[in-house]
């Protein structure tokens, strides 16, 4: 896929925010996934107007490769400012492939409490899914090769690039 | 003692047995790993998966409490199983050697130990002989090193102070014997603390304690003056042989904190023990629990940092298994 063709991230945002909006008459939680799905988040909050303060959860300690690859050495803390139990949250990442990251992030949340329903929200969805989730709410969908990946680039002017992986 | 034990080929963790020899990169992770586990204590679930299906025994040789419960307590948060051993119910007891207890433990799949011993060098012993994805954790060994009391403290002194470059620390009492003070010696020149004075009587002080880093004080109110941390050292009787101090009374006259030899530091000092304490002998209990007094944040803090500590060991441990 050529990059020029994906509209801009500022774009897709907007199409996301309105998406949601349904969902801000709920008294719904946002929560972004670090770093950059921490980003997206910020910006929708604003975006939406929500009154919850905004949460973000790193998932570094849920990772199934943990014993495989080690401990990632930028660990965030995770901070949910209000309790989630009852409470439907918005769960805003950068990018869906594996659903490894989405798994992991559910996890964590269900270990601050039982949430209402989740909602996944996501600026690219693409192709490689290795687990049964999908998102709800999509910015753009992609069809990668396994060689490709998409990466959020931030946190000033938010931007995607597509890249080559190197073997 | 050899410090490439303690890191693998890829320059992270393996072991954790001694603090010295250790880049300040590693300390510094430890730190921030650490500060990530500090939140856990306020969430409905405390624990996090990160070494399920690990087996971590407590090997303790040597009697301890806050140290045993807080390793116990850190291995549990990050869902181990975890196995306390008493030196009494030990087959050592029955003369059975410290490597052939290691052996079958490690017979039975064990991932980490968590060792503490009265000799010296005990941790560094079992080390050698372990396979790679075994790890070690000194938790005490004889006079040489405590590590993770060190890191704990460490911990403790920058939540409250931003960097540890203007820093004056004072470590006061009973260096002779202290493997808490050695640690924390190596730690906070590690970490780059411009300052580091040892304050005690001559014969609690080891010859040449200068090349350790660290400016020897015998008289108390100098030693303290204007520092900004007064770590204070349990007298540890059960180790002295001979006379060392005259008598506990004149002990504390001469090194015991007292409200009025703390006004010789800075008024936003910082107290600190690495615990038991013993109140009337190194400490007045109004200092100990005083305003100034960190005391029990270092304990609470003592899980987290272990738990960062055991977290950078076994982080990628299948891989080398693999190996």
């Amino acid at each position: 896929m050529n990059p020029t063709t994906i509209p801009t991230v500022e774009q897709l945002l907007a199409n996301m925010g309105q998406a949601l909006q349904p969902m801000t008459a709920q008294q719904a939680l946002m929560v972004g996934i670090h770093t950059g799905g921490a980003w997206l988040a910020e910006q929708l909050h604003r975006q939406l107007q929500m009154t919850e303060p905004l949460g973000v959860l790193d998932i570094s300690f849920y990772r199934d490769d943990f014993t495989r690859i080690g401990m990632n050495p930028e660990v965030k803390a995770s901070h949910l400012p209000v309790g989630v139990d009852d409470r439907h949250i918005i769960l805003v990442d950068d990018v869906l492939h594996t659903g490894r990251t989405t798994r992991a992030a559910m996890n964590v949340i269900f270990d601050y409490g039982r949430p209402r329903s989740i909602l996944l929200a996501v600026l690219v969805e693409r192709n490689g899914r290795e687990l049964p989730i999908q998102a709800d709410v999509v910015g753009q969908h992609l069809q990668l090769t396994a060689h490709e990946h998409v990466k959020l680039a931030g946190p000033d002017a938010l931007r995607l690039d597509i890249l080559e992986r190197v073997p | 003692m050899s410090t490439d034990l303690q890191y693998r080929e890829d320059g992270e963790l393996r072991h954790f047995l001694t603090v010295e020899g250790l880049k300040r990169d590693t300390l510094t992770r430890i730190l921030d790993t650490a500060e990530t586990f500090i939140s856990f204590g306020e969430r409905e679930i405390k624990k996090v998966p990160l070494l399920r299906g690990k087996t971590v025994v407590n090997l303790f040789f040597e009697s301890s409490t806050r140290t045993r419960t807080t390793f116990e307590i850190a291995a549990k948060r990050l869902s181990a199983d975890v196995i306390n051993l008493n030196p009494n119910r030990l087959a050592t007891s029955k003369g059975e050697t410290v490597l052939d207890t290691v052996r079958n433990l490690e017979a039975m799949h064990t991932d980490l130990f968590v060792v503490r011993d009265a000799h010296s060098g005990a941790a560094y012993l079992i080390a050698q002989h372990v396979p790679p994805h075994v790890s070690i954790i000194n938790a005490g060994d004889g006079r040489h090193a405590h590590p993770t009391q060190a890191m704990l403290d460490m911990f403790t002194i920058r939540q409250h102070r931003q960097d540890f470059e203007n820093l004056k620390v004072a470590i006061v009492g009973d260096i002779l014997h202290s493997r808490v003070a050695r640690s924390q010696i190596h730690a906070l020149n590690i970490l780059g603390v411009p300052e580091v004075r040892v304050v005690a009587p001559r014969t609690l002080l080891p010859t040449e304690v200068e090349r350790l880093g660290v400016q020897p004080f015998s008289d108390m109110r100098r030693g303290l003056e204007n520092v900004d941390v007064v770590i204070m050292l349990r007298l540890q009787l059960e180790r002295m042989q001979g006379s060392l101090i005259s008598s506990q009374q004149e002990y504390f006259n001469l090194y015991g904190l007292t409200p009025d030899k703390l006004a010789y530091a800075s008024p936003r000092v910082m107290v600190m023990h690495p615990g038991p304490i013993n109140r009337g002998l190194e400490i007045a209990s109004e200092v100990a629990d005083g305003p100034h007094s960190l005391i029990l944040s270092q304990v609470t803090n003592g899980i987290a940092v272990r738990m960062s500590i055991m977290a950078l060991l076994m982080g990628g441990q299948a891989a080398r298994r693999e190996d």
